[in-house]
C-alpha cells in the first residue's frame, strides 16, 4: 500500500532511482576491483565527481520541494547548504589535530596563524561526530525557521520572498568572508585529513562518502514523496495554486509554508555535509548569490514539481558544466544563461516534460484560457 | 500584564471552543455594528450595522464600491476594521481571529471569481475543504474516515457534481467551478455561508440551479448573497439590504426597496 503511493506510482521516479542504485553498485565494482589498465576501470576522480552530483541532486530536491509544490522561489539554498558544509567542515578541521602546518593540537592553523590563544566556544563538540552531524541539522534548520517565520508570519510572498532570500545569502557571504568570525575568511576550512579515523582521499573513503550521498538521495526522495503523497503534500500544492482559498478552508497556511521550508533546508544542509568532506573545502564563495541561482536552474531544467526531475537536472547540468568549463571555460555562464531561456521559452516542464505524456493537452489549456477571458468579460457585463 | 498581551497577539489567539453550541438565543446568529474602515482617507465602510439572523438568507445589493466585499473581508477576518465589533453569536468576537480561525469555526466565504484547487480532482477539492484536524503534523498522516467520506458523497450530490468526482477541477465549466467552491464551503460545515457574486458569468440555465441550491441551503445555514443580477435577486430573495457608501442604505423585501425612493436614485442618478 505504501510502496505502491511512493515509489510504484511513480514510474520517472522509479527509473531515476533504479540508475542510482545501478551506479552505487558499478561505481565501487568498476573502481576498486576492476584493474586500472582495463578501460571500465573508473578513476577515483571520477567517483568523486559522481558522488558530488549526487550531493547536488539533493539539494536539486531540497529546491523543487519548496518551489516545485509550493511556489515558494527561495534564491538562498545555497546558504543552508554551505552552512551544513561548514558544520562537516569544522568536525573535518578538528579532526586534523596536531598535524596542522603549525602542529598545534586544538586551534585550527588559522587561529594559529591569526595569534588566536584559544577555541572559540561555537567550535566546541566539533570534535565529536554525532554532535557536528546533529549541527549539520540544527544550524539550516534554525536559521531557516527564524527566517522563514518573520517572512511567512509577514505574508511575504512571491518575488518579495526571492529577494530577501538573496539578501540573506548574500549577507552570510560577506560575514563568513570576515576573518574575525573565526571560519577561516576567505581561505575557509581545508587540509582536511581523516573522517572517523579514515584517510579522506582514499579510495575506500571515496566510495564510501559516494556510497553514503546515493542512500541519503534515496531516503530524501522517499521523504519528499511521503510528504506530497498525503494530504500536507495536496495542502501544499493548494497553497500554490491558490493561497486564499486554502486559508479560508480553515488551514494556517504560515506554518504549511514554514515546516516545508525547513525540512528543506535541513536537506540543503545534508547535502553540504556530504559535500564537503568529497570536495576537500569549504570557503564562503558557496554562499555566492549565483551558486543559489544556478540551482533553481537545475531544477527548472530538469522540470519542476516532479522532484525526480530535479535530480535529471543536477546531473544533466552539471554534467554540462563538467564538460564544458574543461573545454571553454568562458563561455560556460553564456551556455547557462542560454540554458535558462530555453527551458522557460521551449520546455516549461522541463527534461523530463519532454517523456512524460502530459494529462492536460495544450488545446484544453488554450480552452481554458479563452473561457475565462470570456468570463471575465461577461462579469463586467454583468457589473 | 502589557507584555502577556503583547506576547499573546505574537503568538496568535488559541482556537475558541467553537465546538461548544452557539449561543444564539436571541436568533441572530450575526452581529455587525458601527464597521468603519478607511483605506488611505477613502471610507470604505462608514458606521456599517447588520443582523443575520439563523437560517435567514439575505441578498446585499448596492453600486459599485457600496463596501459589499469589503464588509465580507471584515467578517471573515481578512481586513480589520478602524472601528466596530463582529460577534458571531453572542460570545465569539470574530475581530480577535484569524482568516483560519473564523474559517475552521463555521463562516465559510465563496470569492467573487471562482477559487478552487485547478490542479486536484473534484473528490480532493472537497477532501482538503473536510472538517477536520487541520495542523500540520496531523495532515501528514491523515486520511479520510468513512463518516468524511460520506459526507463527500453527499456534498458531491448536492452540488450536482457526483459524475464528475474524479475530474480535474480545472477542467470544469466556469459554473461547475462555482458550484464545486459552494461545496467546498459545505464540506466545512459552515454556520454562516458567505457568497459573492455567484452567478455572474453564468448561463441562464446555470443561474437558475445555483438559486436553487442557495435557496436550499438557507434553513440549515444562514446565506448571505452578494449579487448585482437583480433578477436572479428577485428570484431567490426574502429579504434585502442595499449597500450604499459603506453603510445600509434600507432594508426590507425586494418589493419595498425597489420601490423605495432612496433606492432608485442612487440606482438610476438624479
Amino acid at each position: 500500500m505504501l510502496t505502491q503511493r511512493l515509489l510504484l506510482s511513480d514510474r520517472g521516479g522509479m527509473i531515476v532511482l533504479g540508475l542510482v542504485l545501478i551506479a552505487m553498485v558499478l561505481v565501487p565494482v568498476c573502481n576498486l576491483l576492476i584493474p586500472e589498465t582495463s578501460s571500465l576501470h573508473i578513476s577515483t576522480f571520477m567517483v568523486t565527481l559522481l558522488g558530488k552530483f549526487l550531493c547536488y541532486a539533493l539539494l536539486a530536491l531540497a529546491v523543487d520541494l519548496i518551489w516545485g509544490y509550493c511556489g515558494i522561489l527561495s534564491l538562498g539554498h545555497g546558504a543552508f547548504f554551505a552552512l551544513g558544509g561548514y558544520a562537516m567542515g569544522m568536525y573535518l578541521m578538528r579532526q586534523i589535530g596536531p598535524r596542522g602546518q603549525y602542529g598545534d593540537p586544538l586551534l585550527p592553523d588559522f587561529m594559529v596563524f591569526l595569534n588566536w590563544s584559544e577555541l572559540p566556544w561555537y567550535w566546541q563538540g566539533f570534535d565529536m561526530f554525532w554532535f557536528a552531524m546533529l549541527m549539520v541539522i540544527v544550524i539550516p534548520g534554525l536559521l531557516a525557521f527564524v527566517f522563514g517565520w518573520l517572512a511567512f508570519r509577514s505574508r511575504v510572498t512571491g518575488v518579495y520572498f526571492s529577494i530577501i532570500t538573496q539578501a540573506l545569502t548574500y549577507a552570510l557571504l560577506l560575514a563568513f568572508f570576515r576573518n574575525e568570525m573565526g571560519f577561516g575568511g576567505n581561505n575557509g576550512l581545508t587540509d582536511f585529513k581523516d573522517i572517523l579515523g579514515f584517510p579522506i582521499a582514499a579510495d575506500g573513503t571515496r566510495i564510501s562518502l559516494f556510497l553514503a550521498s546515493g542512500f541519503m538521495l534515496i531516503i530524501a526522495y522517499i521523504a519528499c514523496r511521503y510528504i506530497v503523497t498525503s494530504r500536507m503534500g495536496k495542502i501544499i500544492v493548494s497553497i500554490r495554486d491558490a493561497e486564499t482559498r486554502t486559508r479560508f478552508c480553515g488551514y494556517k497556511v504560515e506554518s504549511y509554508k514554514l515546516w516545508l521550508f525547513v525540512f528543506s533546508a535541513v536537506l540543503a544542509g545534508i547535502a553540504g555535509a556530504l559535500y564537503v568532506p568529497q570536495v576537500g573545502i569549504i570557503n564562503p564563495g558557496e554562499f555566492s548569490p549565483l551558486n543559489s541561482i544556478e540551482l533553481v536552474v537545475w531544477v527548472a531544467t530538469g522540470g519542476r514539481g516532479t522532484l525526480f526531475g530535479a535530480i535529471v537536472g543536477a546531473f544533466t547540468v552539471n554534467y554540462g558544466k563538467t564538460i564544458f568549463t574543461s573545454y571553454s571555460p568562458e563561455t560556460w555562464l553564456f551556455a547557462l544563461g542560454a540554458l535558462f531561456v530555453i527551458v522557460t521559452l521551449i520546455l516549461p516542464n522541463g527534461l523530463v516534460g519532454l517523456f512524460k505524456r502530459n494529462k492536460k493537452t495544450p488545446t484544453e489549456n488554450t480552452v481554458t484560457a479563452v473561457e475565462s477571458k470570456t468570463e471575465t468579460a461577461a462579469t463586467k457585463e454583468t457589473v | 500584564m502589557n507584555i502577556f498581551s503583547q506576547a499573546r497577539r505574537t503568538l496568535g489567539q488559541p482556537d475558541p471552543n467553537f465546538g461548544a453550541p452557539l449561543d444564539t438565543t436571541k436568533g441572530t446568529i450575526l452581529y455587525v455594528e458601527g464597521i468603519s474602515v478607511s483605506f488611505d482617507g477613502f471610507r470604505a465602510l462608514n458606521n456599517l450595522n447588520l443582523y443575520i439572523n439563523e437560517g435567514e438568507l439575505r441578498c446585499i445589493i448596492g453600486p459599485n464600491g457600496a463596501g459589499k466585499t469589503t464588509m465580507m473581508d471584515v467578517i471573515t477576518g481578512k481586513t480589520k476594521p478602524d472601528e466596530g465589533s463582529v460577534y458571531f453569536g453572542q460570545q465569539i468576537n470574530l475581530l480577535e481571529l484569524s482568516e483560519h480561525q473564523i474559517a475552521r469555526g463555521g463562516i465559510g466565504r465563496k470569492f467573487q471569481k471562482p477559487t478552487i484547487f485547478e490542479a486536484l480532482s473534484v473528490y480532493e477539492n472537497l477532501e482538503l475543504a473536510t472538517a477536520a484536524d487541520k495542523r500540520v503534523w496531523w495532515t501528514l498522516t491523515q486520511q479520510l474516515n468513512s463518516a468524511q467520506k460520506y459526507r463527500i458523497d453527499e456534498v458531491l450530490l448536492q452540488i450536482g457534481l457526483a459524475e464528475l468526482r474524479h475530474k480535474d477541477a480545472g477542467a470544469l465549466s466556469h459554473g461547475q467551478k462555482q458550484w464545486l467552491e459552494i461545496g467546498m464551503l459545505l464540506m466545512q460545515n459552515p454556520r454562516v455561508l458567505l457568497v459573492d457574486e455567484p452567478v455572474a458569468g453564468m448561463t441562464g440555465e446555470e443561474t437558475e440551479k445555483t438559486a436553487e441550491l442557495l435557496v436550499s441551503l438557507a434553513g440549515d445555514h444562514s446565506v448571505i448573497v452578494v449579487e448585482h443580477d437583480m433578477k436572479f435577486v428577485r428570484s431567490i430573495a426574502r429579504k434585502v439590504t442595499v449597500l450604499h457608501q459603506g453603510s445600509v442604505l434600507t432594508e426590507g423585501t425586494m418589493d419595498q426597496v425597489q420601490n423605495d425612493p432612496k433606492v432608485i436614485e442612487v440606482y438610476l442618478g438624479e
